[in-house]
């Protein structure tokens, strides 16, 4: 029942008050330094008064604020899986490539994730797939088989990549909100034009293609991957037909700009549930405008770090979530 | 059998009770949650949305009102209990408006509560209009009332 949520919503709402909107960021962005501007950021609520030896630092910590006040909300966490199965594989593709070079995993692991990296890690380590998640253990088993074979870290990322997505796709379906659902078929949708496209540009076989890319309802993979196995402009062709048309523009600019595009296109996919109270929709909402936010101020950050020109970050800065 | 009609007086009067009480109780709750969330990140709104809360706790007391008019019109709370049938049918269909407008207007009228406790967290001066479009759909938690308090009055009359 969708009524179950009202407070987490209500709550949810209330706190997307807090939120960073473009005239904070801008605000930010007139500081004249890295530290006037991670001044402002503790002054709008950054950080809770701890003291963070790095900018990473402290956005890794409000990364795990957004969990913490959703795992408070909600007690089916697994309904935001979505969201986390990126780190997980993240955290797979890292076990492997460590188990078979034999290094050290010390940092290497995302932690927001819903498998302990460690087990991962030691699944690998130890041939023991089974004590991994099920959407998992296939791509667990076969880019080890992959990377241990052939030494190709770039098969191995195309294996677990794809096995990511499927797994995404697959959530969004299960999660049985239709936000949700949306949300996994555009991120899935749009990795692919990603994936695509750079294939392309690399010249890779339809073989290739035909690895990488992972189904989904809104592309047809086959006429995909046979335009990105020829060239650019048949890739340009074929999503003149679909619904992201408005990615060709971009595309022929530059990646980057593409990359943004897709970023706003998610960003104006959740707007609508700044007016919803009733579902969990505006919970998932949420920890996508977070994630957003924290990709704002990383941009700013870093421009700061860097002496970047003011309008330089400022491009690329995506739209903001309220 | 011979009192079946103040059987049915009464069912209806319970009915009217019972059913708008159910409807402001899922309403307050409901919006009660919503104000809580509010309040978790903002205590300084508690006034504004416990007046919002309180918006679909009128249907039970529209219900409680008809409940009290028929028992008092049936002689229940006091006089001549006797009822003919076809009154007792009439009172119970008199009662009806209100037992089942009362509970959907109140579940209604809580969805919409809970919309404007959302309207003024973010924006605290929007508080009259939030009040608005939940008192709305009080019109119709009143119209049901009219008809079953002007029902209720007129069967008295019946010479049946």
């Amino acid at each position: 029942m969708a009524e179950q949520y009202t407070y987490a919503v209500a709550r949810i709402h209330a706190k997307e008050m807090t939120l960073l909107d473009r005239q904070d960021m801008e605000q930010v962005l007139a500081c004249d330094n890295y530290d006037e501007a991670l001044k402002i950021l503790y002054d709008k609520g950054f950080g809770d008064g701890e003291a963070f030896l790095s900018s990473e630092e402290l956005l890794s910590y409000e990364t795990q604020k957004t969990w913490n006040v959703i795992s408070e909300l909600v007690d089916d966490m697994s309904l935001f899986d979505v969201f986390l199965y990126a780190n997980d594989f993240h955290n797979l593709k890292a076990a492997v490539k460590s188990v078979v070079t034999n290094s050290d995993i010390d940092g290497l692991f995302i932690r927001n994730a819903t498998v302990e990296p460690e087990k991962i890690y030691e699944a690998v380590k130890n041939r023991e797939f089974n004590e991994i998640p099920k959407h998992m253990r296939e791509a667990a088993e076969n880019s080890l088989k992959v990377l241990l074979k052939t030494g190709d870290g770039q098969e191995c990322d195309i294996i677990i990549d794809k096995a990511s997505l499927e797994a995404i796709r697959d959530a969004g379906r299960k999660s049985g909100n239709k936000m949700i659902d949306g949300y996994s078929e555009l991120m899935v949708a749009l990795s692919d034009i990603k994936a695509a496209v750079r294939a392309c540009k690399l010249n890779k076989s339809l073989e290739f293609l035909k690895r990488l890319l992972a189904k989904c309802d809104t592309l047809d993979i086959d006429l995909l991957t046979n335009a990105a196995s020829k060239n650019i402009d048949d890739i340009y062709e074929y999503l003149y037909l679909t619904k992201y048309s408005g990615a060709v523009e971009k595309l022929k600019i530059s990646m980057s700009e593409f990359e943004k595009w897709c970023d706003n296109l998610i960003i104006d996919y959740i707007k609508e549930q700044k007016s919803n109270h009733f579902s969990i929709a505006p919970l998932a909402a949420y920890i996508l405008a977070r994630e957003n936010e924290i990709k704002a101020v990383r941009i700013v950050l870093s421009g700061k770090q860097n002496n970047l020109d003011n309008s330089a970050v400022r491009e690329r800065l995506r739209d903001f979530y309220v | 059998m011979e009192n079946i009609g103040i059987v049915f007086a009464l069912l209806g009067a319970a009915l009217a009770a019972l059913m708008a009480g159910i409807g402001s109780a899922i309403g307050v709750g409901m919006a009660g949650e919503a104000a809580a969330g509010v309040v978790t990140e903002d205590p300084q709104k508690f006034g504004k949305v416990l007046i919002l809360q309180l918006l679909p706790g009128t249907q039970g007391i529209y219900g409680l009102l008809i409940a009290f008019m028929t028992l008092t019109q049936i002689g229940i709370l006091g006089g001549d209990a006797s009822v003919s049938f076809a009154k007792g049918l009439l009172y119970f269909a008199a009662c009806l408006p209100m037992a089942f407008v009362g509970l959907w207007s109140a579940v209604r009228q809580a969805r919409a509560a809970v919309s404007g406790i959302a309207l003024v967290a973010k924006r605290p001066d929007q508080m009259g209009k939030s009040m608005i479009f939940a008192a709305m759909v009080e019109t119709y938690a009143i119209l049901a009332l009219l008809v079953s308090i002007l029902s209720i009055f007129g069967i008295a009359g019946l010479s049946l």
